[in-house]
């Protein structure tokens, strides 16, 4: 008998942990992704990996980076798999380190770490700046050792369309699209791991990646999988402005000593240079002496939003502060965040070491995404021999990585994503590894009419995408959804104003309807794919504007005015999203906090 | 007052096996733009410079902030990548045409996978025992990081390729980028277990004999990697190596 088969969806650093735990578990995997894995998003992550082993002495320990993640999140994550993660870092660090990923290292030759948000401690180990490449590439050649063994299969520039289940609903495969020919295929797979990042497009331009339309869990959405918490979305602090996208600049500038300031006088001319020490309103270290300017990501973006719109602050008159760094020797400046600094060099053609850098808040990551499962033993932790680990609502379906809801509730600390990515792709593959064991049928011996009837669903689908011939240009309705989401669904939310943003979304699907598209071609026919993109995007911005207008407080990355408090009373709660005939529907279900009581959240 | 435009023309392939064309593009002229902001102006206007629509140029992308290594195409005759190249530095004239050394597959869009497969071959990885808790890895040097940190930020764009004179149809050197990836497993502690099979690799057909020392790659690195150090250092490996095995291996 043959190994199993699994299908992976996504090649960044969940994907690709995954794989390598399936493959080792005795599976083999078919890997889907939309580029060639080792380009995945993950490489754009910058600042590091959080694990508490205390090699400062400073008596950090797992228990405290739980503590700090379930704070940082405002008591929104179930607690049981944040415990699992953190419990589990050291170990997932040492892998790393293992597998070969060139860390930053004392001069005693081991791990060096460094400060970032959310917590007091030198948490977070680091490859210069370009931590996320590091990790990424460690775990691509790994699955490149699986591939050369015949383990796994790639298939790179193949896009995840949607499920194939069976009378059961049972998920039993994936339908996906060759780019390279435009042709439908369906693949078995005893079960189906979706590992497909964030939704970051759906809001136009925010430092995510091309491909991080969240358009993979849309469509599992849209066959029945439950989406969380849709309405979590972080906007970071610090990036700098784009016309193609926003770029990150990370946290690790404030984890090594940058400082975020403003000049005290409003529309000072002044180049940031002349201004002296005492007319700079240093107003992240002023309001929040302990944190200082390593504030949580949601609250540092609430300032300077305070700052620049409310106080009318910003550099230039502009929503725009200074992140400084001119303090810093360059010989540090270069060893610890090189990679960043040419980026603010490429593309703004200033030297951050000589003047201080100008940023402003762009959307990040998304909290939410596809509701998934645990199970707890006794002492809280994640029981790791439970198939419901990571599960979806729909049977032989998982998903790991920024598509889930899990570990960072209403807000993601610094330096957590790339930890929960890897924690996720090791517990959720062995979960899906038991699941397959214990399936009475095999995918293998599903009916092939199956396949053929989603195949020829989606093969119709799509050349009925490709006959549209209506006045819309796909790109520039685009454009126009992340104008909106990005004006009405971010920083500060307003009831009346997401109503309005609803309705502008419905109108947008209508539109969508009449968009015409001039490429006919066979290979690579990229605005076809990203027509069928955007219906899924605008599906998604529908449940993050309606999660954001049902949710009345305000709670890590979700804030409104008009409900300026957190209320546990009525909304320490999970959103769920379904999607039914009539269009989304939202329930709620409570968090796990069996371990850690929710307390008020202060960082002064 | 006439807006400031750029004339950007696209060499354009619609399948593997059709022929190029030359298309032409006229687009508003905008500071700090970079070529994908004009690829994705291109995208939301389909107009060629004649007027006429046709199919909005195709090319590959993924970050847009120079770490992928997805976007490389020929600008002006240079490899480089798309996103980090900023209009403002190239005057009002553009050109852009795919990669040469790889097969094209659509307009911009080419295939790199000889670059992945090399990987593949040089065996660019740690042969790690398995993913379970087997406590810290071995000790390295601050120097030996920063060396190994520094190959290991090759992106596989194909820059180094398309610059090498070696790097050819009619040749079967592996590449720049490949090499450096040998040397950067082959300095590794774990990997060192591993040096004879490593380097004997390296010698074989293909490998780093096939190197010609023109030192184009380093000069088009993106990312600044020093790829000439490893060739240097794959060489002195490979040397010993080879030197060994004419003495000792019962096979020769």
């Amino acid at each position: 008998m043959s190994e199993p088969r699994f299908v992976v969806v996504g090649g960044g650093l969940a994907g690709l942990m995954a794989t390598i735990r399936i493959v080792e578990l005795g599976g083999e995997v078919d890997l889907f992704s939309l580029v060639p894995v080792r380009r995945s998003h993950s490489v754009c992550a910058q600042g590091g990996i959080n694990a508490a082993v205390n090699l400062k002495g400073e008596g950090d320990s797992p228990e405290q980076h739980f503590l700090d993640t379930v704070k940082g999140g405002d008591f929104l994550a179930n607690q049981p798999l944040p415990k699992g993660m953190c419990h589990d870092a050291p170990a997932i660090i040492y892998m790393l380190e293992r597998m070969g990923v060139p860390f930053s290292r004392t001069p005693e030759g081991r791990l060096d770490f460094r400060r970032f948000g959310g917590t007091l401690y030198h948490r977070t180990a680091f490859a210069g700046a370009t931590t996320g490449q590091q990790l990424l590439y460690a775990l691509d050649e790994q699955v490149r050792r699986g591939e050369a063994d015949g383990r796994v299969r790639k298939f790179e520039f193949w896009e995840f369309l949607g499920l194939v289940r069976d009378g059961e609903g049972v998920c039993r495969g994936i339908v996906a699209l060759d780019l390279r020919t435009m042709q439908v295929h369906a693949f078995r797979g005893e079960a189906v791991l979706l590992a497909t990042g964030g939704p970051g497009l759906v809001f136009g331009r925010s430092t995510n990646s091309v491909t991080n339309t969240g358009s993979a869990a849309a469509a599992a959405y849209l066959e029945g999988a439950i989406y969380a918490n849709p309405e979590f979305i972080q906007v970071h602090p610090t990036a700098i402005p784009g016309e193609d996208k926003h770029r990150l600049m990370s946290e690790s500038a404030r984890g090594e000593g940058g400082r975020v300031w403003v000049p005290r006088k409003k529309g000072d001319p002044r180049p940031p240079g002349e201004v002296p020490a005492a007319e700079r309103h240093y107003f992240l270290e002023e309001k929040y002496p302990r944190y200082g300017n390593l504030v949580p990501r949601d609250i540092g973006t609430r300032e300077i939003y305070d700052i620049c719109v409310n106080q009318g602050l910003g550099v230039g008159g502009e929503m725009m502060v200074y992140l400084d760094l001119t303090h810093i020797p360059r010989e540090e400046l270069d060893r610890k965040l090189g990679g960043i600094l040419e980026i603010y060099e490429i593309f703004v053609g200033d030297d951050p070491r000589e003047v201080p850098m100008k940023i402003f808040p762009a959307v990040h990551y998304s909290m939410g995404g596809l509701w998934v499962d645990y199970e707890a033993t006794r002492d809280g932790l994640p029981d790791p021999s439970s198939p419901r680990n990571h599960g979806t609502n729909v049977p032989g379906l998982y998903a790991v990585g920024e598509c889930e809801y899990q570990y960072h509730g209403a807000n993601r600390l610094g330096a957590n994503a790339l930890l929960s990515c890897i924690y996720a792709g090791k517990i959720g593959a062995l979960a899906a590894t038991r699941y397959a064991a214990n399936l009475r049928s095999s995918s293998e011996g599903a009916p092939s009419s199956l396949y053929e009837s989603e195949k020829a669903r989606w093969t119709e689908r799509f050349a009925a995408l490709s006959r549209m011939a209506g006045p819309e240009n796909p790109y520039r309705l685009h454009q126009e959804l992340g104008e909106l989401m990005t004006r009405e669904v971010t920083i500060v939310r307003d009831n009346r104003r997401l109503e309005a943003a609803d309705g502008k979304l419905q109108e947008m699907m209508e539109r969508w309807a009449r968009i015409g598209l001039t490429d006919a071609g066979a290979h690579f026919n990229y605005p076809l794919a990203f027509v069928n993109q955007l219906r899924n995007m605008l599906e998604l911005a529908r449940i993050i504007t309606l999660g954001a207008l049902q949710r009345d407080e305000s709670r890590g990355a979700h804030y409104k005015p008009a409900f300026p408090r957190r209320d546990d009373d009525h909304w320490l709660k999970t959103t769920l999203a379904r999607r039914a005939l009539e269009g989304p529907v939202l329930t709620y279900e409570s968090v796990d906090t069996s371990l850690v009581r929710p307390v008020e959240r202060r960082y002064d | 007052m006439g807006e400031k435009t750029i004339e950007i023309k696209v060499l354009r392939k619609d399948a593997p096996d059709a022929p190029s064309r030359w298309e032409r593009f006229r687009i508003p002229h905008r500071p700090k733009w970079n070529i994908v902001s004009c690829l994705m102006e291109i995208q939301r206007n389909p107009v060629n410079a004649a007027g006429s629509p046709t199919a909005p140029v195709v090319w590959d992308q993924n970050c847009l902030e120079n770490v992928c290594g997805s976007c490389t195409m020929l600008v002006n005759g240079r490899a480089r990548q798309a996103c980090a190249t900023l209009v403002d530095s190239l005057g009002t004239a553009i050109e852009l045409r795919p990669l040469t050394k790889f097969p094209t597959l659509r307009d911009l869009v080419v295939d790199r996978t000889p670059m992945f497969d090399a990987l593949k071959k040089v065996k660019a990885w740690i042969p790690v025992d398995g993913t379970h808790d087997l406590g810290p890895g071995p000790l390295l040097s601050e120097e030996d990081q920063a060396l190994r940190y520094a190959l290991s930020q090759c992106m596989t764009c194909g820059c180094c390729m398309e610059a090498c004179p070696e790097y050819n149809s009619g040749s079967k050197f592996l590449g720049p980028a490949p090499m450096a990836q040998s040397y950067l497993f082959l300095i590794h502690p774990t990997g060192r277990l591993h040096q004879t099979e490593l380097r004997r690799i390296a010698l074989e057909p293909g490998g780093i004999n096939d190197c010609g020392n023109a030192q184009n790659c380093v000069r088009v690195c993106p990312k600044k990697v020093p790829l000439t150090e490893a060739i240097a250092g794959l060489y002195r490996e490979t040397t010993i190596q080879w030197f060994r095995d004419l003495f000792s291996r019962p096979d020769r």
